[in-house]
């Protein structure tokens, strides 16, 4: 069954990345980021609208979670993209969009953008627990010392939501890099779109499927460990220990070392 | 500089507080004892405006708290201006409440900091000097999950003093603490109580008995009697108040 596999062809779209590539790469990782950050200021905000004392702003923010959380993302995507288009008779994203430092490809801010808005609508649960998570004395506290609800909530409850926020945000963004692959179905050839295109010319669909899960591999790794670091830095400020990595490493090798003493003994 | 007028409030059909009146002026202590649900700590809650009043009013140091008049009517304060009265008002909570996040001179610099805009290098300085009088100056770089109870109580005030208060109100501050750190928070507060106008609920009637000018006996919303220590624990008037410390005591 393996034997049928051309594994020269997978070994050859991993090991020599030619420029296409790279630049379908590049574009998977700045599509998933940039929509993550999309996400993170929408779920932010609309958290905090959920606890707004305004019921119309407490409606919108329920009806978007509501909404973009219930309906799949590929229409979202399409919505977006033809959407306007096909509704009001004009064109939301056009060909190229411009932002002054920098052009986009419309499919791509298009992308980007039905990414981040329905990102936003997690984000804002993850936000809801997080900021739930903390003890009600904590706003009272901030408030009998004068400070406004806004003040309080910068200061004293979202550094501490913070630390229940940032492992769910972790997982929400090795899913973004996988869930950008839906934005080559309105034609951007980012990682996935790149194992299609070429695909479709040599059909060698599992070799070029392999070689491009591969890479969805090295990146999802790649963050992951970021993501180990990240959180073993919060959980080190909350205990309040302030050792530096190498006392940690030192630490980490010490029963070792104790061991070769006792040995040697 | 409290002026507590006929305060009513209900939480839904409860009824909480039946008209409390209570005045302190400027250097007294009131200690505020009975059974619990009597609404000692709700009326506590009241004065700095944590809740919110359905009738009568309140007034601290001439300022009347969370409400502004117009026209002879009681309206709700921006949410500015009552943050402002509250910083007048230092809180100290039966849980502490510090922030965690925060080392214990970070939690008593933050207001002065954040909320009166203070130079760093003077809240600072003044931090530290609090911090020294509740006796915990060695602990200013110490996260609150690595001191007792009892410390973390101490940093609250230490906190709640930074602002400068003109009226301090205690939650019940030692009823979440070990007996044993029991003693350090209240030496603090007697400390405290020569200087500063306070309002305590509490279950420590030797602190009563030693560091209040007067002890409010509550009961079911309201204010059944009110005399000073010596009067009220020796000779109680009422009998509901005979019945409480009996049970107490």
């Amino acid at each position: 069954m393996l034997a049928v596999v051309a594994w020269h062809v997978v070994w050859q779209r991993i090991a020599h990345p030619d420029h296409a590539f790279a630049l379908a790469l590049w574009r998977t990782v700045y599509i998933s980021v940039a929509a993550q950050l999309i996400g993170v200021c929408l779920g932010l905000i609309t958290a905090l609208m959920r606890m707004s004392r305004l019921r119309v702003l407490r409606l919108v923010s329920g009806a978007y979670v509501l909404v973009f959380r219930g309906t799949p993302v590929i229409v979202q995507i399409f919505f977006v993209y033809f959407g306007a288009n096909l509704l009001f008779g004009f064109t939301l994203i056009p060909n190229t969009v411009n932002f002054g430092l920098f052009a986009l490809n419309g499919a791509v801010f298009a992308g980007i953008v039905a990414l981040g808005i329905n990102e936003g609508a997690y984000m804002r649960e993850i936000y809801r627990a997080g900021i739930d998570a903390i003890d009600k004395g904590q706003m009272e506290a901030a408030k009998s010392l004068g400070m406004t609800y806004g003040l309080a909530m910068r200061r004293i409850i979202l550094p501490q939501a913070a630390r229940v926020i940032i492992p769910p945000l972790g997982n929400e963004f090795n899913n973004m890099l996988k869930t950008s692959s839906l934005v080559f179905f309105i034609g951007v050839t980012e990682l996935f779109g790149d194992a299609e295109i070429r695909n479709s010319t040599a059909f060698q669909p599992v070799e070029y499927f392999t070689a491009v899960a591969f890479w969805y591999l090295v990146l999802t790794t790649i963050w992951s460990v970021i993501q180990a670091q990240i959180e073993r830095a919060l959980a080190r400020e909350e205990r309040g220990d302030q050792i530096s990595f190498r006392e940690r490493v030192f630490q980490a090798w010490a029963p070792v070392a104790a061991w070769r003493t006792g040995g040697s003994r | 500089m409290l002026l507590a007028t006929e305060v009513q409030k209900h939480f839904g059909r409860l009824h909480v507080l039946k008209g409390v009146s209570l005045e302190l002026s400027r250097g007294e202590v009131v200690c505020l004892i009975g059974p619990s649900g009597s609404g000692k700590t709700t009326f506590l809650r009241c004065v700095n405006h944590l809740e919110a009043i359905d009738g009568g009013r309140i007034e601290v140091d001439g300022e009347l708290i969370g409400y502004r008049e117009r026209r002879g009517r009681l309206v709700e304060d921006s949410e500015r201006a009552i943050a402002r009265k509250r910083s007048r008002i230092g809180m100290v909570f039966q849980r502490f409440n510090l922030f965690p996040h925060k080392t214990a001179l970070e939690n008593v610099i933050e207001a002065p900091l954040r909320v009166l805009g203070l130079p760093k290098q003077r809240c600072v300085t003044e931090g530290e000097q609090l911090l020294e009088r509740v006796g915990l100056e060695d602990k200013r770089d110490v996260y609150p999950g690595k001191l007792s109870g009892g410390q973390q109580q101490r940093v609250a005030i230490a906190r709640a003093l930074a602002m400068k208060p003109a009226l301090m109100l205690f939650d019940e501050p030692t009823s979440a603490l070990d007996p044993e750190m029991i003693g350090e928070v209240l030496a603090v507060m007697s400390e405290l109580a020569h200087e500063m106008t306070m309002l305590v609920v509490t279950h420590e009637m030797g602190f009563a008995r030693e560091a209040a000018n007067r002890v409010a006996m509550m009961d079911d919303g309201q204010i059944v009697e009110e005399a000073p220590p010596a009067e009220l624990f020796g000779a109680p008037a009422e009998e509901r108040t005979r019945r409480f410390l009996s049970k107490i005591l």
